[in-house]
C-alpha cells in the first residue's frame, strides 16, 4: 500500500511539478498516473523510490514514512521499469535480470532458478537468451526483460514509467496482455505512468488524472469515463469516451443484461467471436465487415447467438449511459 | 563493397611491398649494421626509450583516468570546465616552452624528458575517459540508481565497463604517440633511440638514422597491436562498437 499525503514537489527555479497530491494505492492494485505531457507523472513516480526528493507532504509505504527508510534498501524493494528499458549493454540478459538479487546477495543457484522461472513467465527460453546481450534482442523482448528484471527479487511494489511507450502498437497490446496475466499471479502494488488513454483504461484498476501537478480525479476507469468530475476530465477522455468505456465490458456482460440475437445460419462466411471479447473490439469488428452480424461462441466453440451493431448500441444506452455507476467487471 | 575490398587489398599489399623493398635496400646498404656492431649501445638506448615511455605513460595513466572519473562525478560536474580548460591549455603551450621551463627546474636529463612526455600523454587519456563516461545513456544510470545500486557499484559495474572502449582507445593513442615523441628526449639529454636518430641527422649517416628510426617505428606498431589485443580482452562483449563484433 502506498499513500500520498499532500505530496508536493518544487524543482529548483520554482517549478512546482506536483501540488499537494493525496491518494492511496491499495495492495495488489494497478494505479495508472495519466495526464498530458509535463503534468508531473514521472516526478510523482520518482518520489516514491526517492530518485526525486519530496518538497512537502509525505509518501508512506505500508504505513512507513518513505523518508524514514534506508534509501538503498527501499529501492531494492521497489521494482523500477522505464520506457527505454535501461538494460546494461555490458551485461548478459541473465546478469541484467539478476542485478537486484545479486545486490541482495542471493546464491548462484537461487539466482539461476529465479532467472529461468522469470523467463518462463514471459515465454522466452532462459537457455537460449541467458548468455545473449541486450542489443541482440528485439525491442519488445528487451522491454519484457526490463519488466522481469524489476520483478526479480519479488518486490511488493513496482514503479513503471511508460514501460511500453516506445513499442509499436501491435507488440504493445501483446505485452500489455501478457503483463496483466503476470499481474494476476504476482499481485504487485503498481504505479504505472501512461499518457495513453486506451492503455490507462486497459491496465488500470484506478486512474489518477493529473493536470499541472494537481490531481483532477482518482477513480476507476469506468467511473471516470461515465462520471467525470469536471470539465478537464470530460474533455481529456474526449467525446468518444462512451465508446472507450465499451472496452471495459465483454460480450458476456451484454449477454447477461440484454441477451444476444438469434443467429442466421443462412448467412455463410459469418465470423465468430469469443464471448469474452470486449465490446469495443467487437464493435470495430462489426463496423469493419460486410455482414451485419457476428456469431458469438464460448470457449468450447458452442454457438451462443449473434451480435449486431444494434445490440451493442442498446447496451451502450442502457448499461453505460443510463446507469449511474457501472460495475468494473472483466477489466 | 567488393570494389572497396579490392582497392583496400591493393593498397595494403603495395604498402607491404614498399616496406619490403625499403628493408631490402637498407640491408643491402648495411644501414642496420650498427644494431649488431654496437649492439650493447643499441640495447641500452632501447631500454632507455622504453623507460621514458613506460614511466611517463604510467604516470599519465594514474593521473588522467582517476581525474576523468572524478570530474564526471555529480558533485564535481561544475568543476569540469576548469579542469578541461587547464588540461587543454597545457596542450597548447609549445613543446619547446615546456621543455625550456622544465630544464630550468629539473635540469637536463631523464626527468625532464619524462615530465614532458607525461604532460603530452595526459590530454588524450583524460579526454577519452571523460568522453567515454559522458557518452553513457543517462537512463542507464537512472535505472541503476532506481534499482538500489550505490555510486561505487554504478561506477565499477556500469560506467567503467561501458566506457572501457573509449578509455582504452585514449590510452593506446597516447602511448603510441609517446613512443614516437620519446625520440625527441635526446634534445633534453633524456637518451633513448633519439640519440642515434639525431646523430645520424647531424653526421649525414643513414646507418645511425635508420638503426634508430626503424626500431622506434616497429616498437610503436608492436605496442599498438598489443594494446588492441588487450582492448579485446578487457572491453565487455556487449559494449564493443558494432563493427568490431
Ligand atoms: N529535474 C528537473 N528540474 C526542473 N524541472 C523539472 C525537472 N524534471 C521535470 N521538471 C518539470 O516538472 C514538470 C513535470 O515533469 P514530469 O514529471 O517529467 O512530467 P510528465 O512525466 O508528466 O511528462 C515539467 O514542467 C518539467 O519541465
Ligand atoms: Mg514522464
Amino acid at each position: 500500500m502506498i499513500t500520498f499525503d499532500k505530496t508536493t514537489k518544487t524543482y529548483e527555479g520554482n517549478v512546482t511539478a506536483v501540488k499537494g497530491v493525496d491518494f492511496t494505492v491499495e495492495k495488489g492494485e494497478i494505479v495508472v498516473l495519466l495526464g498530458p505531457s509535463g503534468c508531473g507523472k514521472t516526478t510523482l513516480l520518482r518520489m516514491v523510490n526517492r530518485l526525486e526528493s519530496i518538497s512537502e507532504g509525505k509518501i508512506t509505504i505500508d504505513g512507513q514514512d518513505s523518508m524514514s527508510l534506508n534509501q538503498t534498501a527501499l529501492r531494492r524493494k521497489i521494482g523500477y521499469v522505464i520506457q527505454s528499458n535501461g538494460l546494461f549493454p555490458n551485461m548478459t540478459i541473465e546478469e541484467n535480470t539478476m542485478i537486484v538479487p545479486d545486490l541482495l546477495g542471493w546464491s548462484k543457484k537461487e539466482k539461476k532458478e529465479r532467472f529461468h522461472k522469470l523467463m518462463e513467465m514471459i515465454g522466452l527460453s532462459g537457455e537460449k537468451f541467458g548468455k545473449r546481450y541486450p542489443h541482440e534482442l528485439s525491442g519488445g523482448q528487451q522491454q519484457r526483460i526490463g519488466v522481469i528484471r524489476a520483478l526479480a527479487a519479488d518486490p511488493p511494489v513496482m514503479l513503471m514509467d511508460e514501460p511500453f511507450g516506445a513499442l509499436d502498437p501491435i507488440i504493445r497490446e501483446k505485452i500489455q496482455d501478457e503483463f496483466l496475466q503476470i499481474q494476476k499471479e504476482v499481485k504487485k502494488t503498481i504505479l504505472f505512468v501512461s499518457h495513453d488513454i486506451d492503455e490507462a483504461i486497459k491496465m488500470a484498476d484506478k486512474i489518477v488524472l493529473l493536470r499541472g501537478g494537481e490531481l483532477m480525479q482518482y477513480d476507476t476507469p469506468s467511473e471516470m469515463l461515465v462520471r467525470p468530475k469536471n470539465e478537464f476530465v470530460r474533455e481529456f477522455f474526449g467525446k468518444d469516451r462512451a465508446i472507450k468505456s465499451l472496452s471495459l465490458h465483454t460480450i458476456e456482460d451484454l449477454r447477461d443484461m440484454i441477451g444476444l440475437a438469434e443467429f442466421d445460419d443462412a448467412i455463410a462466411d459469418t465470423k465468430t467471436i469469443n464471448v469474452n471479447h470486449d465490446l469495443r473490439n467487437t464493435l470495430s469488428m462489426l463496423l469493419n465487415q460486410e455482414a451485419d452480424q457476428v456469431i458469438v461462441s464460448d470457449d468450447d466453440g458452442n454457438k451462443l447467438g449473434a451480435i449486431t451493431i444494434d445490440i451493442v448500441q442498446q447496451y451502450l444506452h442502457y448499461e453505460i449511459k443510463a446507469k449511474p455507476a457501472p460495475v468494473l467487471e472483466g477489466v | 563493397m567488393n570494389k572497396k575490398k579490392v582497392i583496400s587489398l591493393v593498397v595494403r599489399y603495395s604498402v607491404y611491398g614498399l616496406v619490403a623493398l625499403f628493408f631490402f635496400w637498407a640491408i643491402r646498404n648495411h644501414y642496420f649494421d650498427y644494431i649488431f656492431t654496437e649492439s650493447s649501445t643499441f640495447w641500452h638506448l632501447i631500454k632507455q626509450h622504453l623507460q621514458l615511455v613506460l614511466v611517463s605513460s604510467v604516470l599519465a595513466l594514474l593521473i588522467a583516468i582517476p581525474g576523468g572519473i572524478l570530474v564526471t562525478r555529480k558533485s564535481f560536474r561544475r568543476a569540469e570546465w576548469v579542469v578541461s580548460n587547464t588540461v587543454n591549455l597545457g596542450q597548447t603551450i609549445p613543446s619547446l616552452a615546456v621543455l625550456a621551463l622544465m630544464i630550468s627546474i629539473l635540469g637536463i636529463g631523464f626527468k625532464t624528458a619524462v615530465f614532458a612526455l607525461f604532460i603530452y600523454s595526459l590530454l588524450p587519456m583524460y579526454r577519452n575517459t571523460v568522453a567515454g563516461i559522458d557518452s553513457i545513456d543517462e537512463n542507464l544510470i537512472d535505472a541503476a540508481r532506481g534499482m538500489g545500486m550505490k555510486p561505487v557499484q554504478i561506477l565499477f559495474r556500469i560506467e567503467l565497463p561501458n566506457a572501457a572502449y573509449s578509455i582504452l582507445a585514449g590510452v593506446r593513442t597516447a602511448i603510441v604517440l609517446n613512443i614516437g615523441t620519446a625520440a625527441l628526449a635526446y634534445v633534453v639529454g633524456g637518451g633513448g633511440l633519439g640519440v642515434w636518430i639525431f646523430t645520424g641527422i647531424q653526421l649525414f649517416d643513414n646507418g645511425y638514422l635508420i638503426s634508430g628510426a626503424i626500431p622506434v617505428t616497429l616498437l610503436a606498431i608492436f605496442v599498438d597491436y598489443l594494446l588492441r589485443l588487450l582492448e579485446r580482452l578487457i572491453v565487455p562483449e556487449g559494449s564493443k562498437p558494432p563493427q568490431e563484433m
